[in-house]
C-alpha cells in the first residue's frame, strides 16, 4: 500500500496546484500510515523535481525521454498506471486540469479504480468505507462518493487544500518503464500560450465583467486591476458570445468553473448560469449599478453603483494598499 | 465519415438544485431535463462534418425509456439515427463500458461527448472511452476540423491551447468554440418522429463508486454593502477582514 501524485509540469516548472495535490497527496499516505511517491513526467530539472519533497513526497520519479517531452494523455496514462502498480499504489492523487481530466478517467479504467473527479475535501475513511466529496451540479451542490473499488484514483480541484511545507529532503530518481507506440497516435503541433498572464481556472483572484460593462472597449479598466491583483480576468456568457472577450474566459454553467479566494464581479447581474461557475469561490464581491441584482443574494461584500466610475476608484484604492503594503 | 455522439439527459441549466429523502437523492419533481448543453454542441459539429449526406451521426444515450424526448429532439436537430441502451446511468464508467460495447459491435471514424455533464461534472466519459477502445482522447476541445484520415485539435491548456492533429478514429470531447448549437426546424422535428431508435440492451458492470449523499454549499451571509465613496474600505476589509489581498 501506498499514494502516488502525479506532479504536472507547465513548461518544466510545477504550479501551486501540483504543490496542493502532493500535501493533500501526503495527507492521504497520513491517514493510512503509508508513503507518497511522486511522478514527474516531461522535461523537469532536478532541482524543480526535488521541490516536491518539500511538501512530503518521500520518494521522487521522474520520467523523461524525447518522445514524452511533451504531454500525450493516453502515454501518460500507462506510465502513471505503471508507476502505481511498481509502487503498489493504491490511491493515485492527479489535479484536476485540463490535462488532468484527460489522464485521470484513463488511469483509473487501467487500475480498475473507482474515481473522484473534483474532490474538494480529503477522503474520509470510516467503518470500512472510503468516501471522497466533490462538486456536481455545476457548483451548485457537493456530493459525497464512496470508492468500493481496492484502487482509487482522485482528481483534485485547484484552491480547495492548502499547500503544506512538510520537507522530506527526497531526490529525484530515474523511473523507466516500456511505452507503447499505439500511446502516440495523437501528435502535438503547437502550443499557443495566452497573452493572460494569470491563468484563469488555477487563478487566486478573478476580476470578471458582464454586460453591464458595455463594449469591448471598455476592458482596459478590468485588465488594469487584475494587473494589479494579480488576477485573471473572465466574463460572463453573453460577453463572450458577442466577441468582447475569448470564449476561454467565459464562466458559469457551460463555459469554466472557477475556485479562487476572491471574484470580483462586475457589471455581471448573477444569473443561475453564472453562478454556478463561481460558487466555490471563497469570498465574492459584486459592483452592480442596481441593487436588486441577483448577485448580491451570493456576495460577501457589494458596492451599488456605476462600474465607470467605481473601478477606477478601486483601481486607486488598489494602488494606494500595495504602495503603503 | 461515420460519427457517434454521446448525449446525457440532465436538468435544465435554471434548476434550482433540491435533494429529497435525506439528502440522497436528486429532487427531480417540477425539474425539466435537457440534452447537455456541451453535446449539442458535438451534435452540432457532427452534423457540419456530415453535411450533404458525407457520412452520418449516430446519436446514443444510456438511460430509461423515460429519456426518449431528449433522444428525439437530438435527432430533430439533425442526428441520422439514434441507439438508447436500456438502463439507468449509475456513473461514467458504467456508461462508458456501455457505450464502448456498443462501438466494438459498430464502426465509427469519431465518437464526440460534450466536455462535461453539467449535473455531475465528471468529464471522465471521453477519456474512458478512448481507454476502453485502446483509441487516443482529447477530453476538452475548442475547435475540431477534419483533414483526410486525420483531424486537426484545439484542446484547451491553463494558459493557452495546444494544436494536435490526431488520426482517426478517437474520441473527443467538445467545448463551446467547436460549434454554435443547431435549433431543430418543422421539418427536423416532423422527421424525428419517423428516424430510427433502437433500444440495446444493457452488458453486465462491475461499478466502483456509489454517491452517498448530497448537500448544498453553506448559505453566505449578508452581504455587507461599502458606500460608493469609501471604497478604500473596500480594499481595507479585504485585506483585514476577508485576508484575502
Ligand atoms: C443554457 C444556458 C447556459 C448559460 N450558461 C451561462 C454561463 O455559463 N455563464 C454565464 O455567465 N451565463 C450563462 N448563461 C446566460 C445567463 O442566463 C445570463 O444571461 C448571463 O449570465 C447574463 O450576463 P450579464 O450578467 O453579463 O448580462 P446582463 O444580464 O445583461 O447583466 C448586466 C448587469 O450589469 C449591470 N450594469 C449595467 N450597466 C452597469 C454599469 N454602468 N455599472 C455597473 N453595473 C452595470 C446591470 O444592472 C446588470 O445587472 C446561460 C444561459 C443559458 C440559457
Ligand atoms: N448517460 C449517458 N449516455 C450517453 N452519453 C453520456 C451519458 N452520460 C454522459 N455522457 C457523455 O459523456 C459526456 C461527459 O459526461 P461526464 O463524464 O459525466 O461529465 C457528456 O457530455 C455526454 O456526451
Amino acid at each position: 500500500m501506498s499514494v502516488l501524485v502525479y506532479a504536472e509540469n507547465a513548461g518544466g516548472k510545477f504550479k501551486k496546484s501540483v504543490f496542493e495535490a502532493v500535501s493533500y497527496a501526503r495527507a492521504i499516505a497520513d491517514q493510512n500510515n503509508t508513503t507518497l511517491t511522486a511522478i514527474s513526467i516531461g522535461d523537469v530539472s532536478a532541482d524543480e523535481l526535488n521541490t516536491l519533497g518539500n511538501y512530503g513526497a518521500h520518494k521522487i520519479l521522474n520520467v523523461s525521454t524525447d518522445q514524452l517531452k511533451n504531454f500525450v494523455n493516453q502515454a501518460y496514462a500507462s506510465i502513471i498506471a505503471k508507476a502505481a502498480e511498481a509502487e503498489k499504489a493504491d490511491v493515485v492523487v492527479i489535479s484536476n486540469t485540463f490535462s488532468g481530466r484527460g489522464l485521470a478517467p484513463r488511469v483509473a479504467v487501467k487500475l480498475s479504480a473507482g474515481i473522484v473527479d473534483g474532490a474538494v475535501s480529503l477522503p474520509e475513511i470510516a467503518n470500512g468505507k472510503f468516501t471522497v466529496k466533490k462538486t456536481a451540479f455545476s457548483g451548485k451542490a457537493f456530493a459525497t462518493v464512496e470508492l468500493t473499488s481496492v484502487n482509487k484514483v482522485i482528481a483534485l480541484i485547484a484552491n480547495s487544500y492548502k499547500v503544506a511545507e512538510n520537507p522530506t529532503g527526497a531526490k529525484a530518481e530515474d523511473f523507466s518503464v516500456e511505452t507503447k507506440e499505439s500511446d502516440f497516435k495523437a501528435m502535438l503541433k503547437e502550443i499557443i500560450k495566452s497573452a493572460d498572464k494569470e491563468s484563469l481556472p488555477d487563478a487566486e483572484i478573478v476580476v470578471s465583467a458582464g454586460r453591464g460593462l458595455k463594449g469591448p472597449e471598455n476592458w482596459g479598466m478590468i485588465e488594469e486591476l487584475a494587473g494589479l491583483l494579480g488576477a485573471a480576468t473572465a466574463c460572463s456568457k453573453p460577453v463572450s458570445d458577442a466577441g468582447w472577450r475569448p470564449h476561454s474566459e467565459h464562466v458559469g454553467q457551460t463555459g469554466i468553473a472557477v475556485s479562487p479566494n476572491l471574484y470580483i464581479a462586475i457589471g455581471i447581474s448573477g444569473a443561475i448560469q453564472h453562478l454556478a461557475g463561481i460558487s466555490a469561490s471563497k469570498v465574492i464581491v459584486v459592483i452592480n449599478k442596481d441593487a436588486e441584482a441577483p448577485f448580491y443574494k451570493v456576495a460577501d461584500y457589494g458596492i451599488v453603483g456605476d462600474a465607470f466610475e467605481i473601478v477606477p476608484k478601486l483601481i486607486n484604492a488598489v494602488k494606494a494598499y500595495k504602495a503603503s503594503a | 465519415m461515420n460519427i457517434l455522439v454521446c448525449i446525457s439527459n440532465v436538468p435544465d441549466t435554471t434548476t434550482k438544485v433540491t435533494f429529497n429523502a435525506n439528502n440522497t437523492q436528486f429532487n427531480t419533481a417540477g425539474v425539466q431535463f435537457i440534452i447537455n448543453p456541451y453535446d449539442e454542441i458535438a451534435l452540432a459539429r457532427a452534423i457540419e462534418l456530415t453535411d450533404g449526406g458525407n457520412g452520418t451521426v449516430t446519436v446514443i444515450h444510456v438511460g430509461e425509456a423515460a429519456h426518449e424526448p431528449t433522444i428525439r429532439k437530438a435527432l430533430a436537430i439533425g442526428a441520422t439515427d439514434a441507439v438508447r441502451i436500456n438502463v439507468p446511468a449509475h456513473d461514467a464508467y458504467f456508461v462508458a463500458v456501455q457505450i464502448a460495447e456498443y462501438v466494438k459491435q459498430h464502426q465509427f471514424d469519431l465518437i464526440l461527448t460534450g466536455r462535461e455533464s453539467i449535473d455531475y461534472n465528471g468529464s471522465k466519459v471521453a477519456a474512458m472511452l478512448g481507454e476502453l477502445l485502446d483509441i487516443p482522447s482529447v477530453s476538452i476541445i475548442k475547435k475540431l476540423d477534419v483533414g483526410g484520415t486525420q483531424a486537426i485539435v484545439e484542446r484547451e491548456i491553463e494558459g493557452g491551447k495546444e494544436i494536435l492533429t490526431i488520426p482517426f478514429p478517437f474520441v473527443a470531447g467538445t467545448a463551446e468554440g467547436v460549434a454554435e448549437p443547431k435549433i431543430p426546424n418543422m421539418r427536423g422535428i416532423m422527421s424525428a418522429r419517423t428516424k430510427p431508435l433502437a433500444v440495446v440492451e444493457p452488458v453486465e458492470v462491475k461499478t466502483f463508486s456509489e454517491i452517498i449523499s448530497y448537500e448544498t454549499p453553506a448559505p453566505r451571509g449578508q452581504v455587507k454593502l461599502i458606500a460608493a465613496d469609501d471604497i478604500v474600505k473596500l480594499v481595507d476589509l479585504l485585506h483585514n477582514e476577508a485576508k484575502v489581498i
